[in-house]
């Protein structure tokens, strides 16, 4: 009753307020084992060979399950109208940081018994990826990439300011600003190059970490939004971006960027320091192949490498029609054979292209050993080649934000301090206090 | 000598022929029934289940929990709440009396077009077509402030444009001028009301030493206020309702999250659907959306109420 209820109650807001969104659920067959039956998923697509190949496999290997994808990213107002209608799919693929939130309200299934049903390791999988997806020591999640973020530098840039990759020190704050007055050009005060770009307000977690704090406890539950520390970080990162012009010129000149074609900001010399995930080296490889380009860690204030982790994880919701085979399906898709498989199929369609594979990074720690030692081969472009050891390194050390019961009004707590800093609507200090008012009012509900 | 006999129906033994108007009534009906039922099914019902749950605490997940009216006292203190009525008001104020003059300008100035005035009408209607959230990307690269088409055009005429889209106090006026895109189906509806007023009517008032203001004012303006009315009241709900587009610009969806949103663009139904599809409050967001109803209903009366002194209706009985 309480379902049917909750999906008027859905079209009801709709109908008061916004306006109607279709769902998409599991249909209406029930049931299932792990080698028969229908699954469906949600929030996953086959844009190319890595899930194509991936999905192939399972369909080879159980050849009498149905599956149907449902294709596109993960839209929660989908998702919530098939659970409010009782009709969910079984798996829903979703970013790690979301899972706390819907474990902590019961709308997907722990996996304790799926991990011991299939046998599935968790050993296998990255330590920073298992973090996000076990809420108080039960896991609800299986991870599938991993992204960190490291530097970027435009060496060609550096090298017309006289310096040299190895000199651009991240590790001392005191000097940054130094440093991003000589690499950035503001020119009559209009911002013509990027000196150095912190990534604010979504890499504040890294900046903090940096200098010995964390926005939230290892359990997820208590927000640390206030610390001095943290303060000093928002701080720095606002500096960077005032002396170039201030947020209105950086973001407007940033938001010209595109990262995903041959006129990237790289290419056009239009930024020399950015720390970023590790997927642009693929895009650089592909698209600016001769740029300088060099790739440092992104480090703490003592010089220690550091990076944070990121990604998506396969869940079963509550009221899987067909949890055994969802069950086998995350396994395979997430199995250290199946990645190698995929590797290889993004390799070959690399090289069918010309292009250079610099590699797959997985939430599987065995997977990616495999694929580095057995199947990526240095490209020979010594510049990408020292990349790519760049980030298997970093990705050893990573950190990740951990699962929390109200993960999404924490996140927005603290996006929305670093956003009225940047606004100039309040002072770091005065925003992130009231964000960690916000977060513990969020927070307390949530674990009431 | 013949004798007439006349009969009289008696009543209760014949049945009355229906008369027109009943007739018609029950063909109405017939004709307006899938509506009503679509209505009773798909607006009702949920519109109650969402009145009921605006009493609860509930997270679509798990059986609803009866709060009485706590979401409403919830709302009085949140202000969140206030910050984005607020927003949503001041844009309502901006939006709704420049869509309506422009869009009257425009109107005016269509009616002056001879042999062109279908393709300028093609014209001026075809932004109404441009899905929202294409409006929000490209007023997003319009407004900025470095390379915008906007600021660009400022700069010629000497003018150091502002950061629309990051500065508080140029965000709202950026996104009334992007709401300003789809005016077209606003000046559509006031040609179709200027074409309809009688040219005797003109001709009269010219006679009588009317100027071009005055044949405006007392013969233009009264002929077509119920067009002015009907663009004020409906224009007036869009806005209070204002999503998509300011979504698209400022807040995303869950990937692409990680991009700049200002408090000043947090408008009263962004703020809702965060509360409901985001936050997991459909309780709390049901409150909202009644909030919401209550506010767009007593405006809607209220202009309703002075309409009877400034809308000319014809053929209207007095």
């Amino acid at each position: 009753m309480s379902r049917k209820l909750g999906a008027a109650a859905l079209a009801g807001v709709l109908a008061l307020a916004a306006g109607g969104c279709g769902g998409v659920g599991g249909g209406d067959d029930a049931g299932g084992t792990a080698t028969s039956g229908t699954l469906s998923t949600m929030g996953f697509g086959l844009s190319d060979e890595i899930a194509t190949s991936r999905v192939d496999a399972f369909k080879r290997d159980h050849p009498d399950v149905d599956l149907k994808i449902t294709e596109g990213a993960f839209d929660e107002q989908q998702f919530l109208s098939a659970v409010a209608s009782g009709n969910p799919p079984d798996l829903v693929y979703m970013d790690r940081k979301l899972i706390g939130t819907y474990a902590t309200r019961g709308s997907i299934q722990p996996l304790t018994d799926c991990l011991d049903e299939q046998g599935i390791d968790m050993g296998q999988y990255r330590q920073a990826a298992r973090d996000q997806v076990t809420l108080d020591g039960t896991v609800y999640g299986i991870p599938e990439f991993s992204q960190v973020r490291v530097l970027y530098l435009n060496e060609g840039l550096l090298k017309q300011a006289g310096m040299t990759a190895d000199e651009v020190n991240l590790a001392d704050w005191s000097g940054l600003p130094r440093l991003n007055a000589k690499l950035a050009k503001v020119p009559g005060g209009k911002l013509t190059r990027i000196g150095i770009d912190p990534k604010i307000p979504e890499f504040l977690p890294m900046w903090a970490k940096a200098n010995g704090a964390d926005l939230i406890s290892p359990d997820g539950r208590t927000a640390k939004l206030d610390d001095p520390k943290v303060v000093e970080a928002l701080s720095t990162g606002l500096k960077l971006i005032q002396d170039q012009g201030g947020f209105g010129r950086f973001k407007s000149f940033r938001d010209t960027f595109d990262f995903f074609g041959a006129q990237n900001p790289l290419t056009k010399n239009q930024i020399v320091a950015w720390p970023m995930e590790e997927w642009f080296l693929n895009q650089a490889a592909k698209n600016s192949p001769k740029a300088e380009l060099a790739v440092k860690p992104f480090v703490d204030r003592q010089g220690k490498p550091l990076t944070m982790s990121s990604g998506q994880a396969w869940v079963i919701t509550k009221g899987a029609k067909n949890p055994d085979a969802a069950c086998a399906f995350v396994k395979q898709m997430t199995a250290t054979d199946t990645w190698f498989a995929a590797a290889k199929a993004r390799a070959d369609a690399r090289k069918a292209a010309g292009q250079p594979f610099t590699g797959v990074w997985t939430g599987n720690l065995a997977a990616d050993r495999k694929i580095f030692d057995e199947l990526y081969r240095p490209t020979g472009n010594k510049r990408f080649d020292d990349a790519v050891e760049t980030v298997r390194k970093v990705q050893d050390i990573a950190f990740a934000m951990p699962a929390s019961p109200a993960g999404a009004e924490f996140d927005k707590a603290w996006y929305d301090a670093v956003n009225r800093v940047l606004a100039g609507q309040a002072q770091p200090a005065e925003a992130l206090a009231r964000a960690q008012q916000e977060a513990t009012a969020a927070l307390d509900k949530a674990v009431k | 000598m013949t004798t007439t006999t006349v009969r009289t129906p008696t009543p209760g033994r014949r049945r009355r022929r229906p008369s027109l108007a009943r007739r018609e009534a029950r063909w109405a009906l017939l004709f307006l029934a899938p509506w009503i039922v679509g209505f009773l099914v798909f607006q009702a019902g949920p519109m109650i289940a969402s009145a009921w749950l605006s009493l609860t605490e509930y997270d679509v997940i798990n059986p609803p929990e009866y709060t009485g009216l706590d979401n409403y006292r919830q709302l009085m203190s949140d202000p969140q709440v206030a910050r984005s009525l607020g927003n949503t008001v001041y844009y309502t104020a901006l939006h709704v009396p420049l869509v309506m003059l422009l869009s009257l300008g425009l109107a005016l100035l269509l009616k002056r077009v001879g042999r062109l005035q279908g393709f300028f009408r093609t014209v001026f209607y075809l932004p109404v077509m441009t899905p929202a959230v294409a409006v929000g990307i490209l007023f997003l690269l319009l407004l900025n402030t470095q390379d915008g088409l906007i600021n660009r055009g400022l700069a010629l005429i000497g003018v150091d444009g502002p950061s629309w889209t990051t500065d508080p106090n140029w965000v709202m006026p950026g996104i009334v001028l992007m709401s300003l895109w789809s005016l077209g189906s606003t000046v559509i509806i006031y040609l179709a009301a200027l074409q309809n007023v009688p040219r005797d009517l003109y001709e009269a008032a010219s006679i009588d030493g009317a100027g071009g203001w005055a044949r405006f004012r007392h013969v233009t303006l009264p002929m077509i206020s119920g067009a002015l009315f009907f663009t004020l009241i409906v224009n007036t709900i869009a806005s209070l309702q204002m999503f998509t587009e300011v979504y698209t610009m400022y807040f995303g969806n869950r990937e692409t999250q990680n991009t700049f949103n200002s408090d000043a663009a947090t408008f009263y139904v962004i703020h809702l659907f965060q509360e409901a599809f985001q936050f997991l409050h459909m309780g709390y967001a049901s409150a909202m959306a009644w909030l919401l109803f209550l506010i767009i209903l007593v405006i809607t009366l209220v202009q309703v109420k002075l309409s009877n002194r400034f809308v000319y209706y014809e053929g209207e009985e007095q």
